[in-house]
């Protein structure tokens, strides 16, 4: 386990001696062995195996698994998506955001149930109902093919499920915060005539930028990252229709090790620098995240 | 920008009923405007035609695909692991959340970012890393091995992928509550004299049951449609390791609409039961203990 460079710095809320409302100092030591162990060993270690893997056949065998077409082509399609999703996401949850935390309205809590509702779907049926609705026996999916429009096995049915997964974190982000800010700043900016949108972009915004910004990257990251979903829409048509996970996928099961965990390793690589982010603004910018964004 | 909404007349004339309670904030048409049209597009819409192909199905023909042994033993183990990974997930959440909130030692923020790992990293990468530890010859599995113990390619391998992804919603859910807890009350249960054991069991724990019940649904609910990091780990033999998520996709594969869309069914009403009790559990939380 890496040491932080501040060593403990804030102090023991327990004090040194532990005192009556914490445990004796041995106990404690024995508990914090017992979570590290267990994170490290659930936690740590997958992610040491993805670089430590990747990296097997060394730096060239590392760097010749992206000359591949169809890891290019993977690479493409996975930045169009998240390009095309994230965007959409982006300005529900910031409406979203805006109608749940600024008012007082009736069956505000059925919305944000609601909104929630994609986290408690499994990727795969998220991909079996666009299959149903969109598919070639689907409800919609013979009157679009007879336009030629194909959502299934293309473009529009992985944009369509990444959407669906990756639905509530914009909003889930914002809202928890902007409830806490109130509409006081708001209310100020009117009464001193602004409109409503200067209020939104010169008031609003500024107040919950971090917590936009980490929304946007975690979006992102589970965006590009998407498996269950994508994969029953997609077809897996390798150079076309092929996202980065889903090329994991197939060069892992060619026992193309090398190349599987290379691939993957730059997504772990785009998890750890969105944690990271979050880390560094949670610390820098003490409450501007807003806390317990567990779900 | 334009005023209250339209629907907001309707409550004039009965005067008790109003959609919205009256703000100086622009906006809040449009923006709820757009939030349900997006929402009902995106999602209940989609929702909706599997629920109308399940009705399709009817009673008896969805008796008949739940009744399938290869179906049952899906169900059954997808079920039966997620519960186990939800339980270990709850305990060791417990455990974690209590030591990064309660006591201070060196790492303590990085460990704390650590937590949303499962939650940032994808599945699919998630889940040929654990293979390739687990698996006979990998850095954990060839220490098992010599023991007689095989995780990769069995039921265990499910539950350590499924104990990954259910981690961070246990420890997230408990460690606001964990922070929020009266020290008076532990120093009173001890100036009474109760041993440090009695007051955790007695005056801490209790408390932390609707938290530690609500982090249980939601890592129960999440591994139970977990599909990425669990199929490169399960070796998906039928009546073994083979979870449900799979099974709907090798329906689908196989034409089997009628099928994926039943057992889709069964996985989507879980979620619905699940996220129902985490409400249930929230108004009681915040009706009895003055939080949630």
């Amino acid at each position: 386990m890496a040491r932080s460079a501040g060593r403990s710095r804030p102090p023991d809320p327990a004090g040194p001696a532990g005192g009556v409302t914490s445990e004796p100092l041995v106990m404690r030591r024995v508990l914090i062995g017992i979570a590290l162990g267990f994170l490290a060993l659930f936690l740590i270690l997958p992610l040491v195996a993805v670089f430590a893997e990747a990296f097997r056949g060394g730096l060239a065998a590392y760097r010749s698994a992206f000359d591949d077409p169809d890891a290019r082509a993977a690479i493409r399609l996975t930045l169009l998506v998240a390009a095309t999703a994230v965007p959409l996401n982006l300005v529900f949850g910031v409406a979203a955001a805006w109608a749940v935390a600024k008012f007082r309205f009736r069956g505000k809590s059925l919305l944000v149930t609601l909104i929630d509702l994609p986290f408690s779907v499994s990727p795969v049926v998220a991909g079996l109902i666009l299959v149903l609705l969109f598919g070639a026996q689907g409800l919609l999916g013979p009157w679009l093919e007879a336009r030629g429009l194909r959502v299934i096995f293309a473009l529009p049915g992985i944009v369509l499920a990444t959407v669906f997964v990756t639905f509530p974190f914009i909003a889930r982000e914002l809202i928890p915060l902007m409830q806490d800010q109130g509409t006081t700043d708001e209310e100020a900016a009117l009464t001193l005539g602004a409109s409503g949108w200067s209020t939104f972009l010169h008031v609003t915004l500024p107040n919950v930028k971090w917590a936009l910004l980490y929304g946007v990257l975690l979006c992102n990251a589970r965006a590009m990252g998407e498996f269950g979903a994508v994969s029953v829409v997609s077809g897996r048509i390798r150079g076309l229709t092929n996202t980065v996970p889903l090329h994991v996928e197939i060069l892992y099961n060619e026992y193309n090790l090398v190349a599987a965990f290379a691939m993957a390793s730059v997504l772990a690589g785009l998890a750890l620098v969105t944690l990271a982010i979050k880390s560094f603004l949670e610390w820098r910018f003490a409450g501007a995240l807003a806390s317990a964004s567990a779900r | 920008m334009p005023g209250p909404p339209g629907r907001a007349a309707d409550g004039m004339a009965a005067r008790a009923w109003r959609l919205k309670q009256p703000s100086a904030l622009p906006g809040f048409g449009p923006a709820l405007g757009y939030t349900l049209i997006y929402l009902t597009l995106i999602v209940l819409l989609p929702l909706a035609a599997l629920v109308l192909r399940a009705a399709g199905i009817g009673w008896s023909g969805f008796v008949a695909i739940a009744a399938d042994p290869r179906v049952a033993a899906a169900l059954r183990t997808s079920f039966g692991t997620a519960f186990a990974a939800a339980g270990v997930a709850s305990a060791f959440g417990l455990l974690t959340a209590w030591v990064l909130t309660r006591y201070r030692f060196p790492g303590r923020r990085l460990v704390d970012a650590a937590v949303d790992l499962p939650f940032a990293l994808p599945t699919a990468v998630a889940g040929i890393a654990l293979a390739s530890l687990y698996a006979p010859n990998g850095w954990i599995g060839s220490l098992l091995a010599p023991l007689g113990i095989r995780i990769a390619f069995t039921p265990l391998g499910i539950f350590v992928a499924l104990v990954f992804v259910a981690l961070p919603f246990t420890v997230r859910t408990l460690q606001p509550l964990i922070g929020e807890i009266d020290r008076e009350l532990e120093e009173a249960a001890a100036t009474l004299g109760a041993s440090r054991a009695r007051t955790v069991l007695s005056v801490l724990l209790p408390p932390l049951l609707p938290g530690l019940l609500t982090g249980f649904v939601l890592a129960f609910a999440r591994a139970l449609g977990e599909y990425g990091s669990v199929i490169f780990v399960a070796g998906n033999l039928p009546f073994v390791s083979e979870i449900a998520p799979l099974l709907v996709i090798i329906k689908l594969e196989e034409y089997d609409y009628e099928g994926a869309t039943a057992v889709a069914t069964v996985m989507l009403l879980a979620a619905f039961a699940a996220l129902l009790v985490i409400n249930l559990l929230e108004a009681y939380a915040r009706r009895r203990l003055g939080f949630g």
